[in-house]
């Protein structure tokens, strides 16, 4: 999985049948600091996110596990909505790092 | 199989059911000499890792589904192990 900022929506009339209902998002994947981290690309989404959430999402044939049975022909999907997240820099043998927090705006 | 840190913590209330009770954690792939390579990404963990350690991943559905011993989880990388000692002879 990977995290990722919602940056849109996608409206799409003429699809795949089994695609019907389902919200497609925007998401511009992360990296640990929250800064932007590679392409931008459209998932599915199964948690109810919104645009300005930040999501972590599953890429493959697993993002359309959360529909089961319905087989939805995607290649990445959302499949949590993160409230935040720690990370912990590598402790230095002189000082100790500072812990930085990012927390996820809401919409 | 890939080597990885653990780098932090993700917490998330609204997820898939799936995930409920799953320690999800931020882990950065690493090669051989401990340097980051590519872009963090989250792993559930069903080993009991902790933040700093240097930990094996695996980044396939199927491996990752079973490491969490649920089936149909959209799980995409999972922990698997936790390093004590990395040898190479090259």
């Amino acid at each position: 999985m990977q995290l990722a900022r919602v940056i849109g929506d996608v409206v799409v009339t003429v699809k795949d049948r089994s695609l019907s209902g389902i919200k497609l998002m925007v998401l511009q994947p992360l990296a640990s600091d929250g800064s932007a981290a590679g392409r931008t690309l459209v998932a599915v989404d199964a948690v109810g996110a919104g645009v300005g959430e930040t999501v972590f999402f599953v890429r493959g044939k697993e993002a359309s596990f959360p529909f089961h049975p319905t087989e939805v022909p995607t290649d990445a999907g959302i499949v949590g909505i993160v409230d935040h997240w720690d990370i912990e820099p590598a402790p230095k043998a002189t000082s100790r790092a500072p812990r930085v927090q990012s927390r996820a705006p809401r919409a | 199989m890939q080597l990885a840190r653990v780098v932090g913590t993700v917490v998330s209330t609204q997820k898939h059911a799936t995930f409920e009770g799953a320690k999800l954690l931020l882990v950065q792939p690493v090669t051989l000499d401990d340097a980051p390579r590519g872009t963090a990404l989250l792993a559930v963990d069903s080993v009991g890792a902790g933040v700093h350690e240097k930990v094996l991943i695996v980044m396939e559905g199927r491996a990752a589904g079973e490491a969490l011993g649920r089936k149909g989880a959209p799980v995409d990388a999972a922990i698997i192990g936790i390093v004590d000692q990395l040898d190479v002879n090259e």
